[in-house]
């Protein structure tokens, strides 16, 4: 089990006043919040911040885990000395108001003992403690085409659970889900009761899926709408044509209007994710040059040169 | 095994899916009075015209949620949390913009 330095992870020093870490942990909350924070790793950054919170706002807790020493390094491999806690009296207050078995080893090393003890015999069941499941998040990622057709995932779940001798073990499960069609990205699928379990009596918790697409070259998504790139010749853009557009459907056909410029967005109504008003599909031209890289293809762009009278930069006034 | 080969079909919350102020408030574990709150705040808009004929959109039940993970670690009141869960939504839709305009994604 490794040392957690709790104070680094705070960013205070060890003669931080309360009100100092308070501040510190409002900060840092506010940044690594999950709901609102586009840091990567921010939900590890987060519990962590809270674990270590949960010790220095407590001066019972931050005294026992300062008399550790200081000599300890994050990441030491420790263990925690015999008697550690002695001539310490933790006040009540339970486990901690936060979910016990999102923190560390480390933690529960310390101040999971004793007082955990209630917590644990009450969830094994018998006693008269009745609370509901937790409910549990989890992103499964899809592909484009599954929102086009519906799809069954496999989703493997880890969620921590405290075995019949109160150890929390990390459970692994496996669910098939049926994606529906017409899902979109940051959609939400609720499958009642497949959370946590409850305590006692308690029912089970729920189980929320977000939907997420996996990034799908060359197509982007907003909402219902898909976009994408389509390469065209400058003859195709200038008379019109008749192309081959891929969509995540199949391809088809399309008709390039004469006269288009790289830029022009095309739409193609209904040719998006499907629901009972279904997305659009818009092909954006990008007039794609023949490299000038032999003779006759210099020819073509010299008498173009010569013979079309066209000033790109009319619109800047040079 | 048996149970691994079973398909669950959940329920997509999107605009389709309608929920009661008792599903609702049923769903996220809080009273209903503090949904009608949320409501009153302009944070959730259910169709409907009185209480019993209320119905929420499957989006409502993310931001209920949302409201109350806000609220509970970072110690928001609810207009706060309105304006977090506002801005944040735009953030969103921007962030997706910009990558539908950003040809290097």
């Amino acid at each position: 089990m490794q040392y957690k330095d709790y104070y680094a992870v705070m960013g205070v020093d060890k003669g931080a006043t309360q009100d100092e870490i308070k501040r510190a942990y409002r900060r840092l909350a506010r940044k690594y919040h999950p709901d609102v924070s586009k840091e990567a790793d921010a939900e590890k950054h987060f519990k962590e911040v809270g674990e270590a919170y949960e010790v220095l706002k407590d001066p019972e807790k931050r005294a026992a885990y300062d008399q550790l020493g200081a000599n300890w390094k994050a990441g030491q491999d420790f263990r925690p000395p015999p008697d550690w806690d002695a001539g310490f009296e933790f006040s009540g207050g339970g486990f901690t108001d936060g979910d016990a078995s999102q923190y560390s080893d480390f933690f529960e090393s310390l101040f999971g003992q004793g007082f955990g003890s209630a917590f644990r015999s009450s969830q094994r069941g018998g006693g008269g403690f009745h609370a509901p499941g937790q409910d549990h998040h989890a992103k499964v990622l899809i592909d484009l085409e599954d929102a086009f057709h519906g799809a069954t995932r496999s989703i493997t779940l880890h969620a921590p659970e405290l075995d019949p001798r109160g150890h929390v073990i990390t459970r692994e499960r496996t669910l098939n889900v049926r994606i529906p069609k017409g899902v979109r990205q940051g959609q939400q699928i609720r499958l009642a009761g497949q959370g946590a379990p409850g305590i006692g009596r308690g029912a089970a918790g729920d189980l929320y899926l977000e939907i997420e697409f996996r990034p799908h070259p060359p197509y982007r998504v907003d909402g219902r709408d898909i976009y994408l790139d389509l390469p065209v010749s400058p003859w195709e853009a200038a008379l019109g044509a008749k192309v081959k557009l891929p969509t995540p459907d199949g391809v088809i056909d399309l008709t390039i209007p004469a006269g288009s410029n790289s830029g022009r967005k095309l739409r193609l109504k209904g040719r998006g994710i499907p629901a009972a008003s279904p997305g659009d599909l818009y092909a954006v031209l990008q007039i794609a040059l023949p490299p000038a890289d032999n003779a006759k293809a210099n020819e073509l762009y010299r008498k173009m040169a010569e013979e079309l009278a066209f000033n790109p930069r009319a619109g800047l006034g040079v | 095994m048996r149970r691994e080969e079973e398909i669950l079909v959940g329920l997509l919350l999107d605009e389709e899916c309608l929920l009661t102020l008792g599903e609702l408030s049923r769903a996220c574990r809080v009273h209903a009075e503090w949904i009608v709150e949320l409501v009153e705040q302009g944070i959730i808009e259910p169709r409907g015209d009185d209480l019993r004929h209320w119905r929420f959109s499957g989006s409502s039940l993310g931001r209920v949620m949302r409201v109350q993970r806000l609220q509970h670690d970072l110690g928001v009141n609810l207009a706060g949390a309105a304006l977090a869960l506002d801005l944040l939504d735009e953030i969103r839709t921007l962030r997706n913009r910009l990558s539908i305009i950003d040809r290097d994604l």
